[in-house]
This record gives C-alpha cells, structure tokens and sequence, in this order.
C-alpha cells in the first residue's frame, strides 16, 4: 500500500524500504553473474601476459637425480623454466606455512607426494607451456612410499622430510619420531581414564574420516604483475584471505607490503580450498619479477585435486563413558591426523588440531581428554577447513557417531541418548571439559521441533515394520534414519587466541557515507558466493537507515580494503558482520550530534526510529539519515569536523555457537548397496537471521556438499602412491540427480555477544549434515548388529557391508 | 603449430579467425573473442561450466576442438538475453529463486537450460533435474537451480499462451 497523498511512510514502511535484517533481499551480485559477466582470475588478459604451468612428479617418493631443461627451453614461445636450484640462491626453494612448517615451492632434491611442483614452465601461451612441460626430461629414483598414517610413526616407517630430520621441536612441541609433526593434548587424562575405568558402560569405536577435498568449480589460480618501473607488484588470484597473502608475499619476498596490492576477484566457490599459499602464487609472481611481463597460473582439476589443500584424513578412536541408563560421565578420544608432506593445515597458532577440542558436541560430559599426534605421509599437503570451521567437521562427525554407537550399546533411542546428555538452556554461557565457553543454545526445543517436523515415533515404527517385512523376505531394501544434533564453533576469532602466523583474527569494515545519502562499506573478508555485498548492505541498513539499495560493499583489494583475515571458517557475519554492526553505530553516533544542531536540540533529546533522529515525545520533529548526511558535508557545525565516516575493528570476545538438528531418512538396496535419500530435514539455529534467502541457500549447498563427502567423495592413494580418485571420473560431486529434496528449518537463539546476535550459518550443514548421512547408513543395518561402517558409503562399501552381515552372498 | 581459418556465427554476429586447429572451442571463446561468460571447470567434460549451444545443440566447448565448430553457429551466456538488452527470463528467474552462488557455473548452466526448455517447454521436476545433470554446481544443491527454470518454463509458456 503507497502512503496517501501528502501522508509521511509508516514505521513499517519505512522500514520495508531499508530491506535491512531478515529481509529475502534479492542479490545485487547476480546481474552480472546471469549474464557471464563476473570477473574471474582466468578471465584476466594483460599487455604481454604469458602463462605457466608445472613439471609433476609421478611418483609418490623419489630422489631426483637429474632435471634437462633444454628440449623445453629450445621450443619456441618458452619464455623460462625455474626449478629448485633457481629459487635457491632468492632463499624462495621453501615457503612457510600456516601451519608453522616449510613447503617446498619446487621439489628440493626428492619428490614427497604424487604430482608435487618439480619445475615451472612460462611460455606464451597455455598450450605451448603444456608442450614444454612434456619436453622436460626428469630422472628419479624411487624411493619407499609411506601413505598409511596409521603405519607413519612405525620404527621402520620411511624417512620423509630429510630436511628436517634433525629437527626435535617443530611448531607445536617435541617430535618423537622422523614422520611425527606434533602432540596436542586437552583436557584431564586422569579423570577422563578414571570415569572410564568405573563406568557401568563404555562405548568404543575406531572412526576414519577419509581424505577428501573442497573442490570448487573454479580452481585456484592467479596473475602476478611486477612493474619495474615504480617497483610495484600486484597479484589477482583465488584467494580466501587477501590481506594474509599480501603480509606472506611481503615477508617472503622481502617486497614492502605497501609495494603490494593483492587482488581476489569474483571467486568461483572457496570451501577452504583457497586459504592456502600455494607454490603456483610464488612461481607466477618471481617469474613475472624476473621477466618483467605479467605471469597467469591457472591449474586444471587433477592439478586442482591432487596438489592444493585436502581436507580431513583424521582417524579417531573414541571412548565414551556412561551409566546404565544413558547419562555420559566421560569422553576419551585420540586422533591420527594425517598432513602429508609438509605441515600446511591452516588452523589458528596455537590449535594444531583447529578447534577438534569441540568434540564434546552439544552435551554435557563432565570430563573429558583429547590427544591428536600429526604426522607425516607421501600425500599432498594441506588439512583446510571444507566448508567448517577448523576441524569442527571432523570433531562434530566423531561425537555424533559415538553417540550412535553409545545407543546401540545401551540399547535406546539416538534421539533420547542424545537428549538426555544434552546441555540445558539455563546451563548457557556452557564452560565445556575441554576449554571452549558456548555463548547460547536451545537445544531441547530444536530437537523438539525437529522430531515432531518429521513424525520420528511413526518413522521408528515404519522401520519397524520394514525389518520385519525384510525378515519375512518381502522386501530387499532396508530403511535407516539418521539422527545429528551439531554444534559448532566459528567466528576465528578473539585476538587473545587466535592468530595465523601471528596475524590476530579480527576483521574490519570501513564506512563512507556520501553527501547525497548513499554509502560504500569495505569489508576485510571476501565472498566467494555467500553475497557478502547483498547481506552486509542489510545489516548496514538496519544500523544507520539508508537502503540497501543505495549501500555498496567493496572487499578483496588490499589497497582499499581495511585489513582483515578473510573469509573461510563461518567467520565473515561472526567478525566482520560484527565490524559493519558496529562502525555503523560510529556513523549514527556522529549522525546523532548533527542531527541535534539542526534541530536545536540536546543529543539526548533526540532517539532513533529506522531512518532518522526524531526528539523524543515530537516525532513530527526529525532529520532522516539522508539529511544528516548532507549537512555532514555542507553545514559548519561548531566542534564537529565534516564528513560522515567510520572505521571499526572487531575483535571479538568469544567465538559463536550455531547448532541444528538434522534428520535423515534412507532407504538401503541391500543388494546394490544403492542407498537412496528419501528425506532430509535440516533445522538450523544460526542465531538473528540476516537473509533467510541465502541462509536457505547455503544449507542447501552445504548439505549437498554433506551428501558428498558421506556418501563418496574420497582422495584414496594406492600403496604406491597413486592418487587414485583425482578427477570427475572419480571424485564424487553429486549432479542435480542424485541430490534429493531438502526441507529446511529454523529456530533463533542470538549470539548473546555479537551486536547483532547472529552466529553465521555457511558451514553447519556441512558439519550437521555429515553425520545424519553415515548416521542413517549405520541405522539401517544397526538390528543386524552394526554399530559403525567407514565412509564413503558409495555403493560398492554398502553393498560390501551387508555382505559382511550375511545379507548377499 | 600451423593455423587454420575459422568462420562462424557467434551470438548472431560473424567471426573470423585464424587459430590453431587443437584450440579448443572454449579457449577460442575466452581468449580469442573475449567471451568470459562460459568458464572451464574440470577438462574432463563432466562438469559443464563452458556449455555453450553449438547449431542446436548443448555442446561441452572444453572438448570441442574450434575445427568441429567452423562453419557452426555458437550462442554463449553472453548471447541468451534479448537484443534490446533485456534479460532472457531465465537470468530473471535464476535472480528471482536464488539459483545461483559463486556464479561460476551460471552461465553454463543458463545456457544448458536455455536448450532444455527448447527441446522440452515443459519439463517435470525431475526431468530439469536430468536434464542438467550435465551441469555441476558446488554451491547450491540445484534446488532453487530446478525451481528457477521451472518458473522460467511457466514464463515462457505462459508468454506463448498469450500470444496465441
């Protein structure tokens, strides 16, 4: 309804206008994205631009005896070929890591994983590099290959990193074995072993979560420009946290940092697989240095699945205690973590194991101890958060099968295990045993909602019914219902605690509000599809009345943007949500003052009402945003400067919790080991809910990405070394077909701490949803005595365990 | 490498062109022409980020080689909206029910739709779902992918009826 002639807006239509928080806002990305007019790196063409690429090795371990360049280097249109010996003498043969560690950027001496970085071609264009790369003659010798990470730490395990052999510290503590990278212990080993001993039930179980990979659609790639004249080096790439690239680039290359402008343009999806520093960055940019031209590296997939960051490969060995009738009284866990080649997980400093000490999930263990020991194979490096916070995933998947297999033990219900343990609303803040402090939760009344949305009591008696009828022979399918309830930790994170390479983890956004009543904000993070300039418009909006509309955001160029830690890890809306919140609150402060001298008032004369300042008691008395703005610029107010800007930092004072409740209902082909996904319900809790659009968006992508990894993606490597699933042929992303339906849901518990309340919500379908898959595989076969199967349940693993269980032959 | 002459209908206009014979339609795109819109995703043609329609056809052009396409007519993302520069209702529908994230495999996925609705004006939930099942997306679980074409398909038919 349009307001009558001559009539002022409304309160609510004032507010309508703004499109601010909890507004389906349509994304202001998406009319260049519909058109095929989003910039990507690849889509960058320079003056002179040449293109590399990289020699590979085949081998998983081998020694190189000998690298002829000359056939390359003879072929024309080849600009240069760099190997180890050339980035040696610019001490640039090693980069750091995240992690604390070193990486090779071209093979030193001997290859440590199948497909590592030997040497770097640049020619003129992409297909005269691939010629070259087949013309570089590389000799090796093999060498014993190490891939199980149970076997690493065996007395006559492969020596892997000679050259840091003699090395007994590493980042994180003592080393104990030649392939041992660290130990990292939470927690209270003796009351967690006491509760053990004297439980009147414990529950064990060996848990793998395979070796997976992020695989956005667009790889990683860059272009690094060098401009000799000013001395002035610019990088566009892939990148997750621009600003922590350009501190790395400047600390390794020695370049001043405000002599380099990284650049992430539009980013083809993240998932975690673009936090890294890859050797790709470095070769591109000393090329570009040392031929003066701009350098582009582009990888292809098998590149893109074989070499830059995994994910997981954690192997968990769980112990729960408990009484008889249910209630946890203590948790063990020791985890295997497999880094590959070089230590280049990127988790906070001083969590080696990210935030896995999460693993108490949503209940309320009274002691608990955790030990994770890294250790060293012939894989790839990395060990990214895909799409969760730093090892949330993997800590939430073990706690929600352990809880499965504690329900088996004891013979209940997974939903009643899990709500007899869970922690009670009046318990928030919730100090967990092993250190973590919950902000808020309602976990009772998500489950609550979750079991009634979907019926669960006339689920169990379907399945009942279906064991039966599977009994009598009457049918070959076997139905199971997985049960998740997750929490998660993300919004890395308070400085006192977090940091990367001793960067805090704060984020920032910077405001200008322009004369006329519109604004731009620069935000330190960097969308790669979570519509960062649609949503932090909104959250702008609400704060200081001006449409979202008429609000641009700018992120990823480290000349305009205020520094910040990126974006990975749910911690955009957590840290640089709270940043917009509250330089936003900066604006309306200085807006209050202005608006008092127009209306001759005291500042606290005036309050805020959606777009404007109106005195208290006379709201036909006021000045909107818009007109603030203005007067900002053209008034001279005595003892208030000009201009309307503002600049926050935001270090926050806790982490944030989200938690949902995810249930899963599938039907298993016993004799195809086909399992077919007939519901998903997703309730998520993500606290104040900025877009419930792209909410909705995201648990849809994240739970399909869930559905993924559960249910096939793997990157297995062969006793020899072979990456054996390192293309679409046998990487499992799932097509439009095989993804089911998803039902989505809500409840709101704010984040008591955040400005806004919200918590963030990209990752919790990733890290609830996970487990609901395997869950419901397991529940499927738990009446025949099965308590636990390892994923991926593709269909050769289903169909194998039900012939473990007698069920085919 | 010696290069061969290439003429085609690009988007309703006429290209020619010398370009080796091994290029591959999508690098004749991107590079030569400048048409960004179609991206490579895997190499492999599983994934279909370069879809473009080539004489009637969804063709994956990461593994069509620019020879195979001389004499051919290409349509691209760049070439879906209407002359006057109006949106095709498909981009209008992908923005409406949110169908797309990153946007990386939008315009091969517009484009895959763009023929489907062609060969199919009125497909059932699940026929758009294997209709694409060409196309991979990371980011949106295809859900509100099926619902925008859907909508677009009630659009365009809606559109016909009108005009009838």
């Amino acid at each position: 309804m349009s307001p009558a002639e001559g009539s002022s807006p409304t309160t609510a239509e004032r507010t309508a206008k703004l499109e601010g928080l909890g507004c389906k806002r349509k994304r202001v990305e998406d009319a260049r994205f519909t058109q095929g007019k989003g910039k990507y790196v690849d889509d960058m063409k320079l003056p002179g631009m040449v293109f590399g690429d990289f020699v590979r090795s085949p081998y998983g371990h081998a020694r190189i005896r000998k690298i002829d360049k000359s056939k390359a280097l003879a072929l024309p249109g080849v600009k240069a070929v760099l190997t180890a010996d050339d980035l040696k003498p610019l001490n640039l043969h090693y980069m750091p890591t995240l992690a604390g560690d070193v990486q090779a950027v071209l093979a030193v001496d001997k290859v440590l994983f199948q497909n590592q970085e030997v040497a770097f071609v640049v020619a003129t264009d992409r297909y005269v590099a691939a010629d070259a790369v087949e013309l570089i003659e590389v000799e090796y010798e093999e060498l014993p290959v190490l891939t199980d990470p149970l076997k690493a730490m065996d007395a006559n395990a492969p020596l892997l990193r000679e050259d840091i052999k003699d090395k007994k510290e590493g980042a994180h503590g003592a080393r104990r074995h030649h392939n041992h990278i660290f130990t990292w212990e939470v927690g209270d080993k003796a009351a967690a072993d006491k509760a053990l001993s004297s439980a009147e039930v414990v529950a064990k179980e060996f848990i793998s979560y395979q070796r997976v990979h992020p695989c956005p659609l667009e790889t990683c790639g860059c272009v690094a420009s060098m401009d000799k004249i000013n001395s002035h080096l610019t990088v566009w790439g892939t990148f997750q946290a621009p600003h922590a690239v350009r501190t790395v680039a400047s600390l390794i290359s020695g370049i001043p940092e405000h002599k380099i402008r990284i650049v992430s343009p539009d980013i083809g999806g993240g998932f975690g697989n673009k936090v890294g520093v890859y050797p790709g960055y470095i070769c591109s940019i000393v090329a570009s240095i040392v031929l003066g031209v701009p350098v582009k590296w582009i990888e292809d997939r098998i590149e893109n699945l074989t070499a830059t960051a995994f994910a997981r490969d954690y192997h968990m060995t769980g112990e729960i205690a408990a009484t008889k009738d249910g209630r946890i009284t203590g948790l063990k866990c020791h985890v295997i973590a497999d880094h590959g080649a070089f230590d280049a997980c990127a988790d906070p400093t001083k969590f080696p194991a990210g935030f896995f000490n999460i693993c108490t999930g949503s209940y309320d263990i009274p002691t608990a101890f955790l030990s994770v020991d890294g250790v060293y194979t012939n894989k790839a490096p990395g060990g990214v958060a895909y799409r969760c916070s730093f090892r949330v995933t993997e800590a939430s998947y073990f706690i929600e099968r352990m809880m499965d297999v504690l329900a088996r033990k004891l013979n209940m219900d997974p939903a009643e295990v899990r709500r007899k343990n869970f922690i009670r609303q009046a318990q928030f803040p919730y100090k967990s045993a092993l250190g973590w402090e919950y902000d808020s939760g309602d976990y009772d009344t998500a489950l609550d909602k979750a079991l009634a949305a979907v019926n669960y009591k006339g689920l169990r008696e379907e399945q009942e019914q279906n064991r039966a009828d599977f009994a009598a022979g009457k049918t070959r399918s076997l139905m199971g219902i997985g049960v998740a309830f997750f929490t998660e930790i993300v919004g890395a994170g308070p400085v006192k605690n977090c940091d990367i390479l001793g960067l805090g983890m704060f984020d920032s956004c910077e405001i200008r509000i322009h004369p006329t009543g519109s604004a731009i904000a620069r935000l330190g993070t960097i969308s790669q599809g979570q519509g960062h300039a649609t949503t932090f418009a909104q959250i702008l909006a609400t704060e200081i009345g001006l449409p979202a509309s008429d609000i641009t955001v700018e992120e990823g160029d480290t000349d305009t943007a205020p520094y910040g830690l990126g974006t990975y890890g749910s911690r955009s809306t957590p840290v640089a949500g709270a940043a917009t919140a509250m330089a936003g609150r900066k604006i309306r402060a200085k807006a209050q003052m202005i608006a008092a001298y127009l209306l001759e008032v005291h500042d606290s004369d005036l309050e805020w009402d959606v777009d404007r300042f109106q005195v208290k008691g006379a709201p036909d008395r006021f000045k909107t945003m818009k007109e603030i703005a203005f007067a900002a610029y053209n008034k001279a107010i005595p003892g208030i400067e000009p201009g309307l800007e503002a600049v926050s930092y935001y270090d926050p004072p806790n982490m944030t919790y989200p938690f949902g409740a995810y249930i899963c209902v599938a039907d298993v082909d016993v004799d195809t080991g086909v399992t077919a996904i007939r519901r998903f319900y997703a309730l998520d809790d993500c606290g104040t809910r900025i877009n419930p659009m792209i909410i909705e968006g995201q648990v849809h992508g994240g739970l399909t990405e869930a559905l993924a990894i559960a249910m096939g993606q793997e990157i297995a490597y062969d006793d020899l070394g072979n990456v054996t699933g390192s293309s679409f042929l046998d990487y499992f992303l799932p097509t439009a077909v095989e993804t089911p339906v998803w039902e989505t849901d809500y409840t709101v518990t704010p984040s008591p701490h955040h400005p806004i309340g919200a918590k963030g919500v990209g990752e919790s379908p990733n890290v609830g949803g996970v487990s609901a898959f395997s869950n419901a595989v397991c529940d499927a076969f738990a009446h025949l005595g099965l308590t636990h199967t390892q994923m991926p349940h593709d269909h050769w693993r289903v169909w194998k365990t039900a012939q473990k269980l007698g069920l085919v032959k | 490498m010696s290069k061969m002459h290439v003429k085609m209908t690009v988007n309703g206009g006429e290209v020619e062109a010398l370009a080796e014979p091994r290029t591959l339609l999508i690098h004749f795109l991107r590079e030569q022409l400048s048409l960004t819109g179609p991206h490579v995703g895997c190499d492999t043609s599983h994934c279909g980020a370069c879809t473009v329609d080539l004489n009637g056809k969804s063709v994956k052009s990461c593994t069509v080689f620019v020879a195979q396409a001389n004499g051919g007519a290409v349509t691209t993302i760049e070439g879906i909206a209407h002359a006057d520069g109006t949106l095709h209702v498909l981009q209008e529908m992908f923005r409406e029910h949110h169908g797309l994230q990153c946007g990386f495999c939008t315009p091969g996925m517009i484009t895959r739709a763009y023929r489907l609705l062609q060969e199919n004006p009125n497909p059932s939930e699940t026929e758009i779902r294997h209709g694409i099942a060409g196309n991979l997306c990371r980011c949106t679980g295809y859900q509100n992918i099926v619902k925008a074409i859907r909508a677009a398909a009630d659009q365009l038919s809606g559109k016909k009826e009108a005009a009838e």
